[in-house]
């Protein structure tokens, strides 16, 4: 088990460089960079368009912009914003905590609406409150978060005049209006999660009133919630946090591609990339805790 | 392709539906407040920015980004006056500058009650250190408007007293007095500047009507009345009148409108599109003011005139002779923010040609069916009647791609088949530059009707125009007639210098025309009062004489 152990740990390390190697060059890949987009329309000189290359270094050949990266990350320096000029670090760290923080909520919500009214539907099957709960899955699969939050915020002004507010207080500060900002993004990827781990909870249900194992669903029920942390993690946040103008990790990610910011966008997708892999692992280790039949070697 | 083709569909439903739509019913200009009303000193303005504001240094940067919420901490040397943006006004100067006989020497005048955010009176030192940072920038240093001041002799810039700067010229320059009120030239202090020559990249500190508070990246930038600040209003009260403002940074379409209809925000200083508007207008009603502006933004059509056949002056000739730009400003004004038909200069501004005369050039006269049937002549005098190339654009859909559609379908009834070839901006800009592209629709935005800047793209392309000038022509008649406009300091015959060369430009050689130019639609929460919309987005942003009103 130690040595199982030790090598996922190992694998995880050309895991991650293989996110390295393909972030930058599909990156770089696609033609223009930072500088053509920020001086796109504004008449300046191809001089200044030059020196600004020059000093972000992007006139460097490929491989030399790669070990300058590379240097930094085996230094746990994850480089310097080009859009703002200030280190990548800083600009994550403002954001981690609502991204956190909302990922949470929606992964609670998710379980919550999942769980009870998946066992239902099993337990129902076939019944109109089955279908009832089947057709409100399939809405959660079908529409994109977003999409969710979009219609959401139109109904809350549209009938009550209000909307959530754009700025970020920590729970720690006003537990109400933190809440009150999240709440409707927070239900817009928690309903979609919902879905996913409804549909799953209602077939594992069946699947175990069917074989009338019913310690063996409660251990089953425990990871669909893991999954629906995955894919909480892995998804849903990004374009989500643009419609409720979140300022969190997806909205920096998305305002880092519209922009170019190679450093940015790199450092982004390696801690995501990190975060998944390391999920993944605690994952595949909670199996063994939550089943005594699994066993790796 | 097959996405780009589905995203075009609606675009294209929007264009019919907008030909066959009545104009949209209580857009008529409005504005809050009346001339008559007092100020009302206190309040915190809350405003929307679109994009965040890449370095902290207007001198270096090109972006509204940055104007918007950091303007207000900061002087310039002149501004456009808030109560008529078409005229030049002394900010930290104490007047209008003197110029001698030769037109060479501008002798400046500064006011001698101007403070720094520190404490620290502003002198001459301060300004020369600021423009010689602009128009002589050291090593290291970007200025990408320095070009603008090419007039400026090396070590002209002299602090003849504490509070006296002279600019000596090496030649007679039209616009220069005018480029002293860009908004770009924040004041910024000469000991800042020798300490660090980049500090004011990450730091704030001028001499403006409001100090920084705070920036939280991506969410908002606060600032604060400045109590020491030397505005006064003409009662003699003193600016601002806020206490302060916050700019939220919302770059999603969708919520910067929820957040002007749920009153989160009271305004964005851009713009908005038609629909936009209404949708704000339906739900808010008579708590929401419109003010509504020609905007000195304009997409060119660029034929590449490196790549055949669009090296044959017939072809491009018959590519603008093929758009009847009346009619599209008929149908794109109702879904998009374009508007006037114009040459190079802005429709109704100083340098406009007037209509009858702008409608003898190619393309712009009011017979759309004879300018069609003398395109088609032309593409069969230059052997292209079956025309095909690909139409480079920019994956923005305000106004581009409903620009781009209806030129294309223009095109097409001319037997012209133009592949909308949509790209990201960055991919387009990396195309644009290497001279990638058959025929790209291309784009300009200034802040001040001034044909130096507006003709900057005309320039030969291996000359002056390196980098801006995409038809990659070079032509040293067009450099000669474009440097001498420049020179011409009499306003009624540089007028007419330009309108000679649109004619040229547009015309005779075709090298590269608008097609529509913007216009520019900001409703707003109507407690806000003391701001004029003007024909940029770019000046007029310092706050100093904005109020809330009940």
């Amino acid at each position: 088990m130690r040595r199982y152990v030790a090598g996922r740990l190992l694998l995880m390390i050309p895991t991650l460089v293989g996110v390295a190697i393909l972030t930058f060059v599909i990156m770089r890949a696609v033609p223009g960079d930072i500088v053509a987009l920020k001086y796109a329309g504004s008449p300046v000189p191809q001089s200044v368009i030059d020196d600004e290359r020059h000093q972000l270094g992007l006139d460097k050949p490929m491989w030399a912009q790669f070990t300058d990266w590379m240097g930094e990350i085996a230094h746990f320096d994850l480089g310097t914003s080009l859009w703002t000029g200030h280190p990548v670090v800083e600009e994550i760290l403002v954001r981690f905590p609502l991204s956190l923080e909302l990922a949470i909520i929606a992964t609670l919500l998710a379980i919550t609406i999942a769980i009870p009214l998946g066992v239902l539907a099993a337990v129902r099957q076939d019944t109109w409150t089955d279908y009832a709960i089947r057709l409100f899955s399939i809405g959660g699969l079908a529409m994109p978060s977003f999409w969710i939050g979009l219609l959401m915020v139109l109904a809350t002004i549209t009938f009550f005049g209000w909307a959530p507010p754009l700025v970020f207080t920590a729970i720690t500060d006003d537990p109400i209006a933190n809440l009150s900002q999240m709440v409707l993004p927070a239900l817009s990827v928690g309903y979609r999660y919902s879905a996913v781990s409804m549909r799953m909870t209602r077939s594992t249900v069946l699947e175990v009133l069917r074989e009338d194992y019913v310690r063996t669903a409660r251990a089953k029920g425990v990871s669909d919630s893991i999954v629906v942390l995955r894919h909480a993690l892995r998804n849903g946040l990004v374009v989500t946090e643009q419609v409720f103008n979140l300022n969190g990790i997806g909205k920096l990610l998305v305002d880092a591609v519209a922009h170019r910011d190679y450093t940015l966008i790199q450092a982004l997708v390696l801690l995501l990339a990190s975060v998944f892999v390391l999920i993944n692992f605690v994952v595949d280790m909670a199996y063994v805790v939550l089943d005594p039949r699994i066993r790796y070697s | 392709m097959f996405n780009r083709q589905i995203a075009a569909f609606p675009v294209a439903l929007a264009l019919l539906l907008a030909a066959c739509t009545p104009a949209p019913k209580g857009n008529a200009p409005t504005q809050s407040g009346t001339a008559a009303e007092q100020p009302q000193p206190g309040g915190t303005l809350t405003f929307i920015v679109n994009a965040e504001p890449p370095s902290f240094d207007g001198h270096r940067e090109t972006t509204f980004a940055l104007l918007h919420p950091i303007a207000p901490h900061y002087s310039t040397l002149y501004k456009f006056d808030p109560n008529d943006l078409t005229k030049v006004i002394p900010d930290v100067a104490a007047a209008m500058p003197e110029i001698s006989a030769d037109k060479l020497t501008y002798t400046i005048k500064l006011r001698t009650d101007v403070k720094f955010h520190d404490g620290s009176k502003m002198t001459s030192d301060d300004v020369v250190a600021t423009y010689n940072k602009i128009i002589f920038p050291p090593t290291g240093v970007l200025s990408p408007r320095a070009g603008a001041y090419a007039a400026v002799d090396t070590n002209g810039i002299t602090a003849a007293a504490p509070d006296t700067v002279t600019f000596k010229l090496k030649y007679p320059s039209a616009s220069f007095a005018t480029n002293l009120a860009s908004p770009w030239n924040f004041i910024y202090s000469a000991a800042k500047l020798k300490a660090d020559i980049h500090w004011y990249e990450k730091n704030i500190m001028g001499t403006g009507p409001f100090t920084y508070v705070s920036n939280t990246k991506g969410q908002d930038w606060i600032g604060k009345k400045f109590p020491d600040y030397f505005g006064k209003d003409k009662n003699g009260v003193q600016l601002p009148y806020l206490d302060g403002y916050k700019a939220l940074i919302i770059t999603d379409a969708s919520a910067e409108v929820n957040a002007i209809r749920s009153k989160q925000a009271a305004i964005e200083f851009r713009g908005f599109t038609p629909q936009q508007r209404d949708t704000l207008s339906g739900a808010l009603g008579t708590s929401l003011a419109i003010q509504e502006a020609p905007w000195i933004c304009v997409n060119y059509v660029v034929p590449n005139t490196k790549k055949p056949p669009f090296d044959d002056v017939r072809v491009r000739q018959a590519l603008t002779l093929a758009i009847d730009r009346y009619a599209g400003s008929t149908a794109l004004q109702k879904i998009t923010i374009v508007k006037d038909v114009g040459g190079l200069m802005r429709p109704k501004g100083p340098f406009a040609q007037a209509d009858a005369d702008l409608q003898k050039i190619a393309g712009f006269g009011t017979d759309g069916a004879a300018n069609k049937a003398k395109a088609k002549q032309l593409l069969a005098d230059a052997g292209q009647t079956n025309l095909t190339f690909k139409f480079l654009n920019r994956n923005i859909t305000t106004p581009y791609e409903p620009v781009a559609l209806f030129v294309i379908d223009q095109w097409k009834q001319v037997g012209i088949t133009a592949t909308h070839d949509v790209k990201e901006t960055s991919a387009y800009q990396a195309d644009l530059r290497a001279g990638n592209f058959e025929v790209a629709l291309d784009f300009n935005c200034d802040f001040l009707d001034e044909p130096d800047l507006q003709l900057a793209k005309f320039w030969s392309a291996s000359g002056l125009g390196k980098g801006l000038n995409f038809a990659y022509y070079d032509d040293a008649t067009l450099d000669k007639m474009i440097d001498g406009q420049g020179r011409e300091t009499d306003p009624a015959k540089r007028k007419a210098l330009v309108a000679d060369i649109e004619k040229y430009a547009m015309d005779t050689k075709a090298y590269q025309y608008p097609v529509l130019w913007w216009y520019r639609i900001i409703p707003y929460l109507s407690i806000v009062r003391g701001w004029r919309i003007g024909s940029n987005h770019y000046t007029n942003q310092d706050l100093e004489t904005v109020w809330l009103g009940k």
